[in-house]
């Protein structure tokens, strides 16, 4: 049965306290920032920083808190496109990566719609939200949800935790929220983060009708045959190489990833 | 506070004023939110739009510094639409107590002002031939505090106010109708509060206005209501009652005066009251002199009262100290988990003072800018003849002992890892340095006897850890026998109990099932948890609580019952705040305040220094004048002598503020030795609006300095929509805000906001007015 989270974004503060906490559980470095003229930093997810809290300013004077990492996809393009099946979907929703079979090969960069993936320069690993799945699969909630004071984010059954959602919704509605809408419910087969908004979600930077890149045909096409080719060992090396050669040339002319 | 965290789901209305708090006391938002579930509304006034503000149902933007100016409007808002609770205001507060006929207030000032000092002679109540304060329940003679108060605030109108606050009058309106609907019997407006309201020369005063506001409304003592002071730290509740303060002694018992007090009897006799609950002081105060000396202090002897250091008068708070440092009056200090050198006022002074030091040890997790002040940048060390120690002291999770939260609950924690290195605990360092010392002064000194017969009976020998459990039981008191009492009514005057901390009595009264700690989680009730912990005094939740129902003992609200009358019996969920053994509810109604002599609450105070009525003065640096009298400043704030010269408008035109940030903490000496926590905030910035911005042509992102006659300060500007001009009687003043995080040391320098704030304070506290100033700003 697949799970959510319930992402209430009026309900988040943007203590990031998630950010955090999510740095902790995975243990995964920070790096060296700059003020950049905005409270959201880094700017944009990386290969260790796998969620972030974007902070955004709107014309009319609101200040706006949505925090963001990897959507676990219903239909995820990661997974569809992955050659070496390092990208998976679990059975309780979560799209989990395992480093490990990672080539770093990009294909999974280029197909989010939310531009999530991000290649480790170093390693040649993607690194992206796991879903904390170490912990859901053992009764646990993701360290973001367990560690947020004001009850923004909740982690549970989709059925229930989506009526849950309408319901808010309506009830923003009723207190003048008047564009208060539901994001994730439909998109990319249904998100695993579902997010209570107040505003439209283009507002918050989210895309209005996420799609994976037109590319995605020909390697769900291609998958078949290439995970295949992989499992002969004899030339599974080659392929691996062939991978990494194709991450180099994507970093080179990629460079720094747009924000999410 | 007088409530606590998990009482704010009951509130109806919550008005966060002078604190930010979803930034910094984040788990606020938890029972906020629970409020909110039930239609509770939060208002946020502040300068800036803060993630508070962001996330609160209206957003009350108003000048830093001019908090009474609106509290002030509000007051009159809710009297002149008679929106205050009637029956809770005259038989809970001092409304109908007739004041004397030479009381006056005239143009800002209120009588008795002599040379810079106020005499409290002329705020006395009327008394009858008894002694007894004359009274008019009908609230309607002209000398009563309630008519009193309602002229003094008629002066508030709404014009004014928003001419001053620069609060645009249509918001002001929509705060005042949603919280002045508190008023309501049965409803409950909560006030949060913290340093944007104290930090300020009339910083009493401001809180003095929220508490005459929550009492108009009847949110005093109430589940759901309450002046709730958030604690900007951890435990900065505990050390304030255990009196880091220089004119306390812990359970808030005053310091003597050498002047005053020469003897035990004088100090007895000038503080201790009449009536009200203080009448038991002797008893706190000989029972705190036995925890001390043990057997030494005997009846003889005045239990050592003449081994007490007494005062000489003179200001001995956190800004005179550094002044008294800069003339040589000091040769030595500790500083023991504080970092004056970016936390202080006028840093770049202080930092300067500590130069004149012979010696300092700074005890610490890290080594902070102030134990580094003599390799500073800009200085050369060779020049500094200051010998340092620092000693690595243990982070709150490598040692034992409890803290005490903003709702007073005393919560023990326990040593989750050991210290790292040479790292201990504060504990074992006061242990070592007392048994040093004593074994010096066994030696030869000056005056040794009441070090040398200190009561010191904690352990520790040789390098082990001294037993805290025993430190816990002195605070918590015994009995001759040594035995632990079950709470502080058992304290004696005669010598026979010994008590560290009075109102912490009874929190370790079972050594083997201390109340601090205990963790049991209520299964119904209303959220009191009063197995959870202990809350002084006596695991007390809700202070007042006799207000939470009507004379009669009726529960103004009946879903949430507090204390209530019923059957002819009193029931309960909390401890109750007053008389109430065979005692009936409408006599228990006289007395709902049992620490004042009144025993009612005080709209009007006779006691504060700056006057009896909250009066909206400027801050002392202020671009405008004051509209409300000829008065321009608190006529008895406190300068120090080191303060200098005050900026004026024309060469510092904006109004500078300070503050935190969610992801620093205090100087940032922790936090910003935090790789993940610096990540997020990694350098000192500055906000100011757009239009101030356009006009300096400063873009966002741009390095700007900020400067005040006390010094400048460098940091990344942040142009934003969420700070914006207010008008301010026609004149449209800018805002530079400034978090206050940053420091020299660490992993993440940068400049300190404190360097460029003035040495001014308010006159009962000395608390530094950190919240308003003006400065100046340009593109480096």
């Amino acid at each position: 049965m697949a799970n959510i989270v319930l992402i209430d974004t009026r309900k988040c503060m943007a203590c990031r306290g998630c950010q955090v906490a999510c740095k902790d559980w995975n243990q995964l470095p920070a790096g060296v920032t700059k003020f950049r003229g905005t409270y959201t930093n880094p700017l944009t997810l990386q290969p260790h920083t796998w969620t972030h809290l974007v902070f955004t300013e709107t014309d009319q004077g609101r200040w706006l808190f949505a925090k963001y990492a990897c959507m676990h996809c219903t239909d995820a393009a990661c997974v569809e496109v992955c050659p070496l099946g390092a990208v998976r979907r679990l059975k309780n929703g979560t799209v989990w990566h395992d480093a490990d079979k990672c080539a770093g090969c990009g294909l999974c960069v280029e197909q989010c719609p939310f531009n999530v993936p991000r290649i480790n320069k170093f390693t040649r690993v993607m690194g992206k939200c796991t879903g904390c799945a170490e912990r859901t699969m053992n009764g646990l909630q993701p360290a973001c949800v367990a560690t947020c004071p004001s009850g923004a984010l909740e982690y549970g059954e989709r059925k229930e935790l989506l009526a849950k959602a309408r319901a808010r919704v309506e009830e923003l509605q009723e207190q003048g929220f008047d564009q208060a809408c539901l994001y994730g419910e439909t998109e990319m087969g249904g998100l695993g983060r579902v997010y209570i908004l107040t505003r439209p979600p283009a507002e918050y930077g989210l895309p209005e009708n996420p799609q994976p890149a037109a590319s995605a045909w020909f390697w769900r096409a291609a998958k078949g045959p290439l995970r295949k080719l992989a499992s002969l060992t004899l030339v599974s090396g080659a392929m691996f190489s062939l991978l990494r050669w194709r991450a180099e040339r994507i970093q080179g002319k990629r460079g720094d990833q747009k924000a999410v | 506070m007088t409530n606590h965290w998990i009482d704010y789901q009951h509130s109806d209305v919550i008005m966060a004023i002078g604190v930010n708090t979803a930034e910094n006391h984040p788990m606020s938002m938890r029972w906020i939110e629970r409020a909110r579930a039930k239609g509770a509304r939060l208002i946020s006034v502040d300068p800036r739009l803060t993630r508070t503000a962001a996330v609160a149902d209206i957003w009350l933007p108003l000048r830093p510094g001019t908090d009474i100016a609106l509290l002030g409007g509000l007051i009159n808002y809710a009297l002149e639409n008679d929106l205050f609770h009637r029956e809770y205001v005259v038989h809970y507060t001092n409304a109908s107590y007739i004041l004397r006929a030479d009381y006056a207030f005239s143009d800002g000032v209120f009588s008795g002002l002599e040379g810079g000092k106020y005499n409290t002679q002329s705020w006395q109540y009327e008394l009858d031939d008894e002694g007894r304060p004359l009274q008019d329940p009908t609230l309607q003679h002209p000398r009563c505090v309630f008519q009193v108060l309602k002229k003094h605030y008629s002066r508030y109108d709404r014009d004014t106010v928003c001419k001053i606050t620069g609060c645009n009058p249509a918001d002001f309106d929509k705060v005042a109708a949603t919280y002045c609907a508190t008023g309501k019997p049965g409803k409950a407006g909560n006030i949060l509060y913290a340093m944007g309201i104290t930090q300020s020369t009339h910083g009493t005063q401001n809180v003095r206005a929220i508490a005459i506001l929550q009492l108009l409304l009847g949110n005093i003592g109430i589940p759901g209501g309450g002046v709730n002071a958030q604690r900007g730290e951890a435990n900065v509740q505990g050390s304030t009652d255990m009196a880091m303060l220089f004119h306390l002694l812990p359970g808030y018992l005053n310091m003597p005066q050498a002047k005053d007090h020469a003897t035990l009897a004088d100090y007895l006799a000038k503080e201790t009251p009449a009536s009200g609950y203080w009448s038991n002081k002797p008893k706190f105060f000989i029972s705190l002199l036995k925890a001390w000396w043990g057997d030494a202090a005997t009846a003889d002897n005045e239990y050592c009262y003449h081994w007490l250091p007494k005062l000489d008068g003179r200001n001995r708070s956190h800004m005179a100290i550094f002044d008294a440092m800069q003339q040589g009056e000091i040769r030595g200090m500790f500083v023991w988990g504080q970092n004056p050198a970016v936390g202080g006022p006028n840093a770049e002074y202080e930092r300067k003072a500590l130069e004149k030091l012979d010696w300092m040890v700074a005890v610490d997790i890290f080594e902070t800018e102030t134990a580094s002040f003599w390799r500073r940048p800009g200085v050369n060390p060779t020049d500094i003849k200051t010998e340092v120690f620092l000693l690595p002291a243990a982070a709150s999770y490598e040692k034992e002992g409890t803290v005490s939260n903003s709702g007073r609950w005393i919560q023990w924690r326990y040593q989750a890892v050991a210290p790292p290195g040479q790292a201990k605990s504060d504990l074992w360092i006061a242990d070592k340095l007392y048994k040093a010392i004593r074994a010096a002064y066994q030696q030869d000194g000056v005056f040794p006897d009441p070090i040398v017969n200190l009561h010191w009976n904690y352990g520790g020998e040789g390098e082990e850890e001294p037993d805290i459990e025993q430190v816990a039981l002195e605070i918590n008191g015994y009995d001759a026998d040594g035995r632990p009492l079950r709470d502080f009514t058992l304290l004696r005057d005669d010598g026979a109990t010994a008590c560290g901390c009075w109102i912490y009595s009874g929190y370790y009264n079972d050594l083997e099932d201390p109340p601090a700690k205990r963790r049991i989680r209520e299964e119904q009730g209303i959220g009191t948890n009063p197995d959870w912990a202990f809350a002084w005094p006596l695991n007390r939740r809700i202070l007042y609580n006799r207000c939470s129902s009507d004379p009669r003992g009726k529960p103004w609200n009946s879903q949430v019952p507090l204390i209530w009358w019923e059957d002819g019996q009193w029931r309960m969920n909390d401890v109750p705040d007053f008389g109430w053994k065979d005692i009936l509810p409408e006599q228990s109604a006289k007395a709902p305040f049992i620490m004042l002599p009144e025993l009612q609450a005080r709209l009007f105070s006779p006691t504060v220094a700056d006057g009896p009525l909250p009066e909206h003065y400027e801050p002392v640096e202020s671009p405008v004048k004051n509209l409300l009298s000829s008065q321009q400043h608190n006529p008895v704030v406190t300068f120090l002598p080191c303060l200098g010269k005050l900026a004026v408008t024309d060469e510092y035109p904006y109004i500078g503020t300070t503050y935190r940030v969610s992801e620093h903490w205090q100087s940032g000496i922790m936090t910003r030795n935090s790789p993940w926590l610096a990540e997020l905030a990694p350098e000192m910035f500055v906000e100011i609006s757009t239009r101030l911005a356009d006009s300096l042509g400063i873009a966002n992102g741009d390095k700007v300095v900020v400067t005040t006659p006390r010094g400048q300060i460098q940091a990344v500007a942040y142009v934003t929509r969420r700070l914006k001009p207010l008008a301010v009687n026609g004149q449209m003043v800018e805002i530079v805000g400034m978090p206050w995080h940053w420091g020299y040391r660490g992993l993440f320098p940068g400049d300190s906001a404190n360097v460029l704030t003035p040495h001014v304070g308010d006159p009962n506290t000395s608390i530094p007015e950190y919240k308003a100033f003006l400065c100046n700003i340009r593109r480096a």
